[in-house]
């Protein structure tokens, strides 16, 4: 029965990852990636690690998603040129990416760690939960709780900053109200 | 399942999103390329959580996500920017840093 859910969820992971890069639609990219992000957050499961899971699918699949469905639309279609840019780059590149998957395969299985090899030890009933994760969030991870609830604020306040309304390259003469150099006399 | 299944799968889940970064072009599509590489090291955080039975390691996952999460605001706020600028969304048209 795990062997049947690993390899659903991989097959979608896998397929999902594949999709990403290969459809030449940005939307339909970005829909296979939700169904990757599914399928790991069933991988996540099987893992025993319910509280990522469950925040996989409400944090990526649910808010970041639509942020990438709203500038997808908003951007529209991007045509990627038929030629390379670097000469080879389209046979060169799925070489390097095969050898770095084989490198890396080859760094795990021939690690020697002979725990890698089983299933991992007996857990404690309610490993992973909600419940546990928020108690080493706040007692043993206090400091990177906060540094990255920091991390979040300035990356609100950047993507403001940087999104903020400005004249085209093309006509800088023209002064646009933004946020940096609001309107005289106040919006 | 043993540890090396979902190991590997991780591997194989990086090596695709770099693979995409790589051959991609387009901003928005490099995005999604890094968030499949970052998802694919908190499957592998999350294994070696499993395998030594200790849940900090999920603790390290969920700080990936944030980073992600922070990643991915700065980076479509640059594209919009890049969009309403009427500069090319081409990450070779773009090299240069110039303000």
């Amino acid at each position: 029965m795990e062997q049947v859910a690993f390899f659903a969820g991989a097959i979608g992971a896998l397929g999902g990852a594949i999709a990403v890069i290969l459809l030449r639609n940005p939307f339909y990219s970005v829909l296979a990636l939700v169904v990757h992000l599914f399928s790991l957050a069933g991988l996540f499961l099987l893992l025993h690690a319910e509280f990522l899971a469950a925040a996989q699918v409400v944090v990526y699949a649910g808010a970041v998603m639509v942020l990438y469905v709203f500038v997808a639309a908003y951007v529209g279609g991007i045509e990627e040129p038929l030629w390379d840019a670097i000469p080879g780059q389209r046979i060169l590149a799925p070489l390097v990416a095969g050898a770095l998957f084989i490198e890396l395969s080859i760094a795990i299985l021939a690690s020697g760690l002979e725990s890698l090899g089983s299933e991992g030890p007996t857990i404690p009933l309610g490993f992973g939960s909600p419940e546990a994760i928020g108690k080493s969030l706040l007692e043993d991870f206090l400091i990177p709780f906060e540094a990255a609830s920091m991390l979040l604020l300035i990356a609100a306040v950047g993507a403001v900053v940087l999104a903020a309304r400005r004249p085209p390259l093309d006509s800088p003469d023209v002064e646009e109200p933004s946020i940096l150099n609001p309107p005289e006399g106040g919006v | 399942m043993s540890a090396n299944w979902y190991l590997v799968l991780s591997a194989l889940l990086f090596s695709v999103g770099a693979g995409g970064v790589l051959v991609r072009r387009s901003p928005l599509v490099i995005l999604l390329c890094l968030e499949l590489m970052l998802n694919s090291s908190n499957l592998a955080l999350i294994t070696f959580s499993r395998n030594i039975g200790n849940a900090d390691g999920q603790i390290f996952a969920l700080v990936v996500m944030v980073v992600a999460a922070a990643e991915v605001v700065v980076g479509l706020g640059l594209i919009v920017a890049m969009y309403r600028r009427r500069l090319a969304l081409d990450v070779d048209e773009s090299r240069g840093l110039r303000g």
